[in-house]
């Protein structure tokens, strides 16, 4: 299938990776296709965070062996900035505040930074303040949150819906939402999961990570997978989300005990 | 390979103004006797007074002691070895622009300081500092027109001789301490700066001083008298070429802010730094005190301390007036080799007396960086209140940072603050800006100008976008 590899946006083969000399992914496979929405589940500590944060280029996280192809690219040789700038862009878990830089100040200076790697002029800051209302408009954020320190103070939802509004600010090719939903009540969840379907396009690929599938009550996945043990043990359509949600995740360690017997 | 480039680069990169100006001077022989302070007097065509004046401070510091209390390294300072006057040849006396060296206007020039006054639209005017000596003043004419004097000490000493004379000393005597002693045997020049009553001074005034020849101290003297209901605001800057010995600038600033003036003092502090292993570089050993002497009277201080191998300073506020205000501001930082021991004295004697300290430490590389800062309320300052806050931040780990804050109570009244944090610039803060495509150095020198905030935006606007891009420059290479 020819048209199946132009389609192409990630490939990981057999990753291991670890933090602080812990071995957390052992030989991960994925395929991500250009466009597509990939739900990503499993337990606490099957190693979701450490997908996102590897792939996003965190130096904490070593990458052990294995390959993951990006655009044709070898993404493990791309240090994390430059890979922001091909267009990879995680919503982080917990995103942290940076005292005393507004939150305009910072996403202008990301916009330019991305804006330079690609050989293009520096937006100004009138051009800038035109953008940026209206994708504030778009992920329906208050304007006020744009002179305020990046998300210094900021509750948890006004956090998570800072990352959405610098996703659509920086328009990524592939963005990473790495448990974007926890500690959201439901109606932090619905704007941040509009503000994801607004940003859907058939050039943007998504990868959620994702303990809960209440997110996906609003943004529907084309794939879900299951992570367990470092590695995917399970994928299919958006019904695989749902048959997790009824039956939690216990039926892993069975299913990995028979795997155990059977082999 | 690219690494060792980049590098490279850096290191190149890492003092900009390191050049030197090929001008004649005229110097006197290096070392300091009762014949060299004459011999300075009389180059500097100055009134007996005044060589009394030298005379007296000179009989003082020879009895004192080079102090160490600092908590600094440096090298024994050898006062004989000094040239304590270094001028750059003048054909004759200057009184305008086109009569100035064009060697020296292109110097100052490079340092981004035009000192052409039809060019410039900025509404700042500036005395420019050259070694020991005053080379212009710009639009001090426009000035005149509203009674503020602004221009060179030695002018001043000259034309104003009964102003001079009444200040010079009052805030900062020469028997103060070792430094100050010295400065005011040997002083050359420096700017001097009289706001008449009720005038608020429209432009900024500033003075940039710039030590050029090799072997010499830069021991200049500013003067700042507000007359009542006045206000002004000045700001210094200063470089100095690169040169394997340190160099010793031992200055001396007093302002005075008479009822209801404010008197507002910048510096943006760039002496060369020493290179990465701490040789070479200026040892910045300045007194700078300012006497809010009438009521309701305002003296604030702030300062970006960037430059030097060695800080040692403490602007300070005696706040003598009921209801004066005393404020300090500071940023330093330093990298490599480089070792500040600054902070300030908020010393509260009239009643309902206020001061605010805010203190933001930067240490990088090996620099090691202290804040020591003294709240010294008297017993008449009845209401008096004090808030201080000190705040470090750690790029690294072979570089340290102190805080010794003293304070001295004795008014039951009085209300005294003080917080102080220190803190590591976070991992995580870098892969965040990483993340979003900022590149480790931008992102280290816009965290470190989020925590320097509340001081920039106490600077004039057009310097705290200077002050930014300098604290940039000095940061580079500082994380690996």
């Amino acid at each position: 299938m020819s048209g199946k590899k132009e389609k192409q946006m990630l490939e990981i083969k057999g990753l291991h990776a670890s933090v602080e000399g812990t071995e957390i992914l052992k030989g991960l496979d994925l395929e991500v296709g250009k466009g597509e929405v990939h739900a990503i589940m499993g337990p606490n500590g099957s190693g979701k965070s450490t997908l996102a944060n590897v792939l996003a280029g965190r130096e904490e996280y070593q990458v052990d062996s294995g390959t993951v192809k990006y655009n044709g690219l070898d993404l493990l040789e791309l240090a994390a900035d430059e890979r922001a700038c091909e267009g990879i862009f995680m919503a982080f878990q917990y995103p942290v505040s940076i005292p005393g830089i507004s939150n305009a100040y910072f996403l202008r200076s990301a916009l330019n930074a991305l804006r330079r790697y690609r050989d293009e002029s520096e937006i100004d800051a009138v051009d800038f303040l035109d953008l940026v209302r209206s994708k504030m408009e778009l992920v329906g954020m208050d304007q006020k949150l744009l002179q305020r320190a990046v998300n210094d103070g900021f509750s948890g939802g006004e956090k998570k819906r800072n990352e959405i509004l610098q996703m659509a600010v920086l328009e990524p090719k592939l963005a990473i939402l790495d448990e974007t939903d926890s500690g959201l009540d439901i109606d932090a969840l619905r704007v941040v999961a509009e503000g994801v379907n607004v940003l859907r396009r058939e050039d943007r690929t998504f990868i959620i990570v994702t303990h809960y599938q209440r997110l996906l009550d609003y943004i529907v996945p084309d794939r879900v997978h299951v992570l367990s043990g470092g590695r995917i043990v399970r994928s299919g359509d958006k019904d695989l989300a749902l048959e997790l949600e009824k039956e939690g995740y216990s039926w892993l360690e069975a299913d990995d005990a028979k795997a155990g017997s059977g082999a | 390979m690219s690494e060792k480039d980049d590098l490279k680069e850096l290191a190149d990169r890492e003092y900009e103004f390191g050049f030197v100006t090929d001008v004649e001077s005229d110097s006197l022989p290096p070392g300091l006797d009762e014949t060299t302070i004459q011999e300075i007097s009389r180059l500097k065509c100055e009134p007996e007074w005044l060589l009394e004046f030298r005379l007296k401070a000179y009989r003082h510091w020879i009895t004192m002691t080079d102090p160490s209390w600092a908590k600094v390294k440096r090298n024994t300072i050898d006062y004989q070895q000094i040239i304590y006057y270094s001028a750059p040849k003048a054909k004759k006396s200057i009184d305008s622009l086109d009569e100035v060296d064009p060697e020296l206007l292109e110097t100052f020039e490079k340092l981004g300081i035009s000192l052409d006054e039809q060019k410039r639209l900025s509404g700042v005017a500036v005395d420019a500092v050259f070694d020991s000596v005053s080379v212009v003043t710009t639009f001090s004419d426009k000035l005149a027109d509203l009674g503020i004097i602004f221009g060179s000490f030695s002018d001043a000493v000259n034309k104003h001789p009964e102003l001079v004379r009444k200040y010079l000393g009052s805030v900062v005597p020469y028997t103060d301490n070792f430094f100050a002693a010295l400065n005011a045997a040997v002083f050359s020049d420096g700017s001097f700066c009289y706001i008449p009553a009720g005038v608020q001074c429209p432009m900024e005034l500033s003075t940039y001083f710039r030590i050029n020849a090799a072997g010499t101290g830069q021991f200049e003297r500013t003067l700042i008298v507000a007359e009542e209901r006045s206000t002004v605001s000045y700001l210094e800057g200063c470089t100095a070429p690169m040169r394997d010995e340190n160099q010793l600038h031992a200055a001396v600033v007093e302002l005075v802010a008479l009822e209801e003036a404010t008197i507002k003092y910048s510096t943006i502090q760039n002496w060369y730094p020493g290179d990465s292993e701490g040789v070479g570089g200026i040892y910045n050993f300045v007194t700078k005190r300012g006497m809010c002497k009438g009521d309701r009277s305002k003296i604030s201080w702030t300062q970006v301390e960037t430059g030097s191998a060695v800080t040692w300073k403490y602007p300070s506020c005696v706040l003598l007036g009921d209801e004066s205000v005393g404020e300090f501001y500071s940023v330093a930082l330093t990298n490599n080799m480089q070792q500040a021991d600054t902070g300030t004295k908020m010393v509260h004697i009239g009643k309902r007396t206020t001061s605010t300290i805010i203190s933001k430490g930067i240490s990088a590389g090996r620099g090691q960086n202290t804040y020591r800062g003294l709240v010294d309320v008297k017993k008449g300052a009845v209401g008096a209140r004090n808030f201080s806050q000190c705040d470090s931040m750690l790029l690294g780990d072979r570089c340290g940072a102190h805080t010794f804050p003293y304070i001295e109570v004795r008014n039951p009244t009085a209300k005294v603050e003080h917080e102080a944090t220190t803190s590591k610039i976070g991992e995580d803060q870098i892969f965040y800006c990483n993340q979003r495509g900022i590149s480790t150095e931008d992102a280290v020198s816009m965290i470190v100008n989020g925590f320097c905030k509340e001081v920039f935006s106490e600077l004039p606007m057009e310097f705290a976008v200077e002050a930014q891009k300098l604290l940039a420059v000095s940061l580079e290479g500082s994380v690996g």
